[in-house]
């Protein structure tokens, strides 16, 4: 019931509504809860309202994080000349 | 970038996996609670025991609304559902969940009482308006990821004077209950995976306590399998070198202070209960939100607190659990499901004894769904 995923803003109605696109269909959520939202903009949705803005640099970092060591190792056989 | 398939690549989860084995010293167990059951559900769906080494162990904890519920607010929910002229709504995991005598909403509603699941919060204003001869009683429960829609439920429930609806609030805060399992002495954990969902509200900053009071690190993740496993070799690292830090893997959506926009919003509308009752935790302090005196008018268990007292004395025994529900000693994760009797027969998610099996992030339902008794058995546990 915790279920919450995220979605892409389609476009803004007013200050408590925008449009989003949910596995392809486009629906009415409640963005009340957020600032600054825009098209295009992805946000947390759970029981029918977005609960915050997904930040992209911060998820590009996170996966550069993940693949860390082999990113190194690239680097180090580079420089060796491998 | 898409925030979902970017976070299940097989091949870096692989790749994960060896470096949690490089990095697990054969010498010692690391005992990792993730707390919430929205992680619960996540491992088992992707298989996370199956690629950790064996003296890394997950320890399922009680970070699933419905299943850490006592049995005495689902009743008091049943006796809401069975006041004339109510329409009770809920979300549609509650109205499974075994009370007294294995009585749900379900059964409540199948002897004519009206009661109706509902997807957002706020289709409990739509179904006021609709319903102006009938009081709407929307029975909330949930983490703090739930709290603040109830939140604007109120609110707006308060603009528009809408005089028929209220809400019963069973909300509940994740930290204290994480003080409430440290300070058991049943339970033996290295390390804390953080919520996700939770942590975009509340922020990262909440769980800075727990490093210091208790010396055990907390990494928060997010709820793809390569977020838990990269949170899995964080907290690794912290133990091997003897340090215990708040870390944030989920930085895409938490950061330090979290959604405070929402947070001051319920900090309007709600405030902290002296205590309250966890199935399996007992009675924690500061543990849930009450509704503010402001909100009154719209508190069900105010505006209802007579209809409540004559039920509550008609009762003819104390509210009690199934006794052979191992569910208290899953949720403080000092028991696996099949550790349980009734594991899989007869309780199972179409016919569920206890809490920690209905909800797809109650343990028991985990276990069950993604076959991990056959697992557990094979593997001798
Ligand atoms: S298997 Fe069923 S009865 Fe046993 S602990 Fe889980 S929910 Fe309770």
């Amino acid at each position: 019931m915790c279920l919450a995923i995220p979605v892409r803003i389609e476009s803004i109605e007013n200050d408590d509504t925008a449009m989003a696109d949910i596995g392809g269909l486009r629906k009415a959520i409640n963005i009340s809860l957020v600032t600054d939202i825009k098209p295009g903009d992805y946000v947390i949705l759970h029981v029918g309202f977005a609960l915050k803005k997904l930040d992209e640099d911060e998820a590009q970092k996170t996966l550069a994080m993940i693949s860390d060591i082999d990113l190194q190792n690239a680097v180090a056989a580079e420089t060796a000349g491998v | 970038m898409k925030y979902v398939d970017e976070f299940r690549d097989a091949q870096l989860a692989k790749k994960l996996a060896e470096k949690i084995k490089v990095a697990a010293a054969a010498d010692r167990t690391y005992r990792l609670m993730e707390f919430c059951g929205g992680h619960t559900h996540a491992i088992f769906r992707y298989g996370i025991p199956n690629l950790l080494p064996d003296n890394v162990e997950l320890i399922h904890g009680p970070g699933c609304p419905v299943c850490v519920l006592p049995i005495a607010r689902l009743d008091m929910a049943m006796m809401l559902a069975k006041n004339p002229g109510v329409i009770l709504c809920t979300f549609g995991d509650m109205l499974r969940v075994p009370g007294s005598g294995r009585t749900s909403l379900l059964n409540i509603r199948a002897q004519g009482h009206d009661v109706r699941m509902l997807y957002s919060p706020m289709d409990a204003i739509k179904l006021a308006q609709e319903n102006p001869d009938k009081k709407i009683v929307f029975f909330a429960i949930g983490f703090e990821t739930t709290t603040p829609p109830t939140a604007v439920l109120l609110q707006q429930a308060k603009t528009l004077q809408l005089d028929n609806l209220s809400v019963f609030c069973n909300h509940v805060l994740t930290p204290s209950a994480m003080h409430a399992i440290l300070a058991s002495d049943d339970v033996n954990i290295d390390g804390f995976l953080g919520p996700a969902h939770v942590s975009t509200l509340i922020g990262s900053q909440p769980y800075e306590i727990f490093p210091q009071q208790y010396n055990r690190p907390v990494v928060i993740a997010g709820f793809e399998p390569l977020d838990v496993l990269q949170a899995i070799l964080m907290l690794i690292h912290q133990l091997n070198e003897h340090r215990a830090e708040v870390e944030n893997e989920f930085t895409r959506a938490v950061t330090p202070h979290g959604n405070e926009k929402a947070m001051a919003l319920c900090d309007q509308v709600f405030k902290t209960r002296d205590s309250f009752e966890w199935r399996g935790l007992g009675s924690v302090p500061h543990s849930a939100l009450a509704i503010r005196p402001e909100y009154a008018q719209w508190d069900a268990e105010v505006q209802f607190a007579d209809w409540l007292q004559e039920q509550l004395q008609k009762q003819q025994k104390p509210p009690a659990d199934n006794k052979a529900c191992e569910c208290p000693s899953v949720l403080r994760g000092v028991k696996k499901p099949h550790q349980c009797k009734l594991f899989g027969n007869p309780c199972t998610p179409d016919n569920p004894l206890g809490s920690c099996m209905v909800s797809s992030e109650g343990a028991c339902a985990a276990y069950y769904q993604y076959g991990q008794r056959r697992i557990a058995v094979a593997s001798g546990e």
